[in-house]
């Protein structure tokens, strides 16, 4: 059976779902799906939250799944023989994701207290003064 | 005998592998949909927190680390305190309108099937893993950082091709997180209170002379 058979997608699927997920070692697909999940409650957060801090930590989870993904991609654990990892730089890569989420946290937070100290409020419905 | 022949079969990195997936999955899910804002900070602690147990997992003990260190220990707080600093009663729990809501969760739903399309349409991304790795070590990163790439090259590239390490984006990295916390500052610094000449007189006038 040749598993690139589109019709076998569903048999695939269901057998990653089934037993089979206790016994078999992980793979990049599982660090995938969190990373996928991760980065889509982050972008619901960003844009359901009317705190301008909850819009923070969904810049936070976003992040946070991009760079799961990046660590399974340049891990060398969880490939197979013949595919080949990105190596060094997916880490190198999360090492500045970490690095920078941390630089835009420290302004972003600058930013909302100096709006709480103007506006007296933190609801970013109300940061309209802009429009025109 | 069934059971611990079953046992036996247990892959138990895949068992702690899905204990901290689901852990930060849960969390992750717990921030969206938590409407106190102290609450929503509390979960995504455990998120990352969990997800730098999937870093460990995943044989990147460095960059777990320092999830823990600069993420968890470092962002967090400073989010935590944000949310101290404005935690007024109104502001605790916002709510959003229903309809936002739904759309939200509609929009999210596609992106979410999107994303999981993609992620198993790579056969060779659902092959498991051979399990193998080299001694666990900082060095290569470490070295990387200053510029000297001493890991092994991956493979199905040719060993003579010169790969660049990583001093240059370190160094613009190193000068903006200064930059950044130097505006941080600065934008976040206590203003003296400017009221105008004329209604400051007035005011004073008004109470009765100087406070």
């Amino acid at each position: 059976m040749n598993p690139l058979n589109p019709m076998h997608a569903p048999t695939v699927l269901a057998s990653l779902f089934a037993v089979n997920l206790l016994s078999d070692p992980v793979s990049v697909t599982h660090y995938l799906v969190v990373g996928a999940i991760l980065f889509t409650a982050g972008i619901v957060c960003m844009t359901v939250k009317r705190n301008a801090l909850g819009v923070l930590m969904g810049i936070e989870l976003v992040l946070n799944g991009a760079n799961v993904n990046f660590v399974a991609f340049s891990s060398q654990y969880l490939q197979g023989e013949q595919t080949a990892s990105i190596g060094l730089d997916g880490q190198a890569i999360a090492l500045f994701v970490i690095l920078l989420a941390a630089a835009e946290a420290a302004v972003a937070l600058a930013i909302t207290l100096n709006f709480y100290n103007n506006h007296s409020t933190v609801d970013i419905d109300q940061a309209d003064d802009l429009k025109g | 005998m069934i059971a611990s022949m079953m046992l036996a079969a247990i892959n138990w990195h895949s068992v702690l592998f899905l204990v901290f997936a689901g852990l930060a999955c849960a969390f992750a899910v717990a921030v969206v949909v938590a409407d106190n804002i102290v609450r929503m900070a509390f979960y995504l602690v455990l998120s990352l927190g969990s997800t730098a147990g999937l870093f460990f997992l995943a044989g990147a003990e460095f960059i777990g680390s320092m999830q823990l260190m600069i993420y968890v220990g470092g962002t967090l707080v400073l989010l935590v305190f944000g949310v101290m600093l404005t935690a007024q009663a109104p502001f605790i729990s916002i709510k959003t309108s229903t309809n936002d809501r739904v759309l939200a969760g509609v929009v999210g739903a596609a992106l979410l099937v999107v994303l999981l399309q993609a992620a198993f349409s790579v056969e060779a991304w659902r092959r498991p893993g051979v399990g193998e790795v080299a001694n666990p070590s900082a060095t290569p990163l470490g070295m990387a950082l200053l510029g000297v790439r001493v890991d092994d090259p991956p493979a199905g590239t040719s060993p003579s091709l010169v790969r660049s390490g990583y001093l240059l984006p370190f160094e613009i990295v190193s000068v903006h997180l200064l930059v950044v916390l130097v505006g941080a500052a600065y934008l976040a610094r206590a203003k003296r209170r400017r009221i105008p000449r004329g209604i400051e007189t007035a005011d004073v006038a008004a109470s009765g002379g100087p406070r």
